[in-house]
């Protein structure tokens, strides 16, 4: 059973390896392209950080406790995107052929689309999250309990991106230029829970909770560890869902991945 | 000049072939222009005359914000683009050699590429954002006629910024790097993250003088009537300044690249 679990993961390093190799070539590259990632979702909070000159509230929510929402949704994409978000780019395997050569490697399919052109300068991402993470952290009151819900939600937050840029990305499988409604959940998830949802109406936060899962990326969570009592009125057990609700969304992916690929049919051309 | 102008509706055709492709990024463009609405209807019940614009001027300027994203290739892309990917290859060098300039090429592409993305995703967006919204609309056919002459002129700034990263290509080979780096910069001094009105102080200050300015604000500020009268012509002629300046800067690098282009292998 551990092989089971850990065999693919080795090769899934062995591959990225490759590709960490590959990019560190072009030197100056690799560093802007580093340093750009870390700027380009860093003006993002620059751009929250300016919002808060013009308020001193959003959504009743302060400055220090949106950027510990913005933390939290951000480092769970950010990581995400390190090891899945190259799966965005099955329509160009597809399209190209590559997708056909994978599938007669001896390494399971979904462990190769992920692995492909694996891009260590993505962490740049993770650190930038880590960065806001870290300073809206320390105006925390932490305690035993307040912790371990942080490390739950990252963990679970991940995993929940992890399941929407794979389960959105198979629609390629039916489309294969379609790949940027997948942009719509997965970035658009990413920005909708960096704002409190207070924001936003009731019938959206109760669609983020029942329908399309997000708001258990970092809201309920983050309600918890902030000490703040839910606006919607929701019982206090919401905000420890969070790993349920990751668990049975990777199932979901992993579903849509399997039904993807026995409808695969090659291009044809 | 014919010739530029069927390069042009070749570029339109080369883009309007792929429909799924459209329809998504328009579901997409949506989708983020719902979601920047909510905010900013946060923000401006707070503070009602934030930046001297009122709700229904920022709600305005989220959808033309995210009509604009495409049209004038804020994150890049673009007949630059075609242009980065010739010089890692090393086809640029017969692109010396034709009887063509190829600034006007590229420039010529560009704007197929930016006329069908305005009639599609600048559009429509636009379009379901007023279904959605009360929104502001341009007040007569002055500031519209002003509008339709800032968008070509925000589209050749940004085609100009857009090609001399592709050029940098030239000296250091892969320009992939350069790119995200300036589209860091567009993202944010456009005032796609937030308007430039909301800017601190200085920030603000250097911010509107900026070629970045002349992508979204200026024309928002156009179509919102924010800029009135004088205030136009000097929002064009900002706009026509950089459009001219960078162009020319543009045709010295190529002439600096050309002494310098050595053919891959030769």
């Amino acid at each position: 059973m551990a092989e089971l679990l850990l065999t693919p993961l080795v090769r899934y390093c062995e591959i990225a390896a490759l590709w960490v190799r590959a990019s560190t070539t072009y030197r100056a590259s690799f560093w802007m392209l580093t340093v750009g990632g870390f700027l380009i979702t860093g003006v993002d909070f620059v751009g929250i950080w300016i919002l808060f000159h013009t308020v001193h509230s959003l959504g009743g929510f302060s400055l220090r406790e949106v950027a510990f929402l913005y933390g939290g949704t951000g480092l769970a994409i950010a990581i995400a995107d390190l090891f899945v978000g190259r799966i965005e780019r099955l329509g160009s395997m597809i399209r190209l052929g590559r997708l056909d050569t994978m599938m007669v490697r001896p390494v399971p399919l979904l462990i190769q689309v992920c692995a492909d052109e694996f891009a260590l300068r993505r962490i740049a991402r993770v650190v930038q999250a880590l960065v806001v993470f870290g300073w809206a952290s320390a105006y925390v009151d932490w305690s035993p309990g307040r912790v371990a819900m942080a490390a739950s939600m990252v963990v679970s937050g991940s995993v929940i991106f992890f399941a929407l840029f794979i389960a959105f990305a198979c629609l390629q499988f039916w489309t294969a230029d379609s790949a940027e409604v997948a942009n719509a959940f997965t970035y658009g998830g990413n920005t909708l829970t960096s704002y409190p949802l207070t924001v936003f109406p009731g019938e959206v936060v109760k669609a983020l909770t029942f329908v399309l899962p997000l708001a258990f990326v970092n809201w309920y969570p983050s309600l918890y560890i902030l000490g703040r009592p839910d606006p919607l009125g929701f019982p206090a057990w919401t905000q420890v869902l969070s790993p349920v609700v990751a668990l049975a969304m990777a199932g979901i992916a992993a579903l849509v991945w399997r039904t993807g690929v026995r409808h695969y049919r090659s291009t044809g051309s | 000049m014919p010739l530029h102008v069927s390069i042009a509706t070749r570029a339109f055709r080369r883009y309007s072939t792929y429909t799924a492709a459209t329809l998504a990024g328009i579901f997409t463009n949506c989708v983020f222009g719902v979601i920047v609405c909510f905010v900013y209807t946060a923000v401006w019940d707070q503070s009602p005359r934030a930046g001297g614009y009122d709700v229904q001027d920022a709600l305005t300027y989220a959808w033309l914000g995210q009509a604009m994203i495409m049209t004038v290739a804020v994150w890049g892309g673009g007949s630059p683009d075609d242009l980065a990917e010739r010089i890692r290859s090393g086809d640029v060098a017969l692109d010396f050699y034709r009887p063509v300039g190829i600034l006007g090429w590229y420039v010529a592409a560009d704007l197929g590429r930016a006329t069908f993305h305005l009639l599609t995703r600048g559009i429509a967006p636009t379009i379901v954002g007023a279904l959605l919204f009360d929104l502001r609309w341009p007040s007569g056919p002055i500031t519209w006629l002003a509008v339709a002459a800032s968008i070509p002129l925000a589209v050749l700034v940004s085609f100009s910024l857009r090609f001399l990263v592709a050029a940098s290509g030239f000296w250091i080979l892969d320009s992939q790097g350069t790119k995200v780096l300036a589209a860091s910069a567009a993202v944010f001094f456009s005032g796609l993250t937030v308007p430039l009105v909301l800017f601190p102080g200085w920030l603000q200050d250097v911010a509107v003088l900026l070629p970045w300015a002349t992508f979204l604000q200026v024309p928002a500020d156009i179509w919102l009537g924010q800029r009135s009268g004088l205030e136009v012509l000097a929002g064009l002629g900002l706009q026509l300044f950089w459009a001219v300046a960078l162009l020319a800067g543009c045709a010295l690098v190529l002439r600096t690249a050309e002494r310098k282009v050595v053919v891959q292998g030769g």
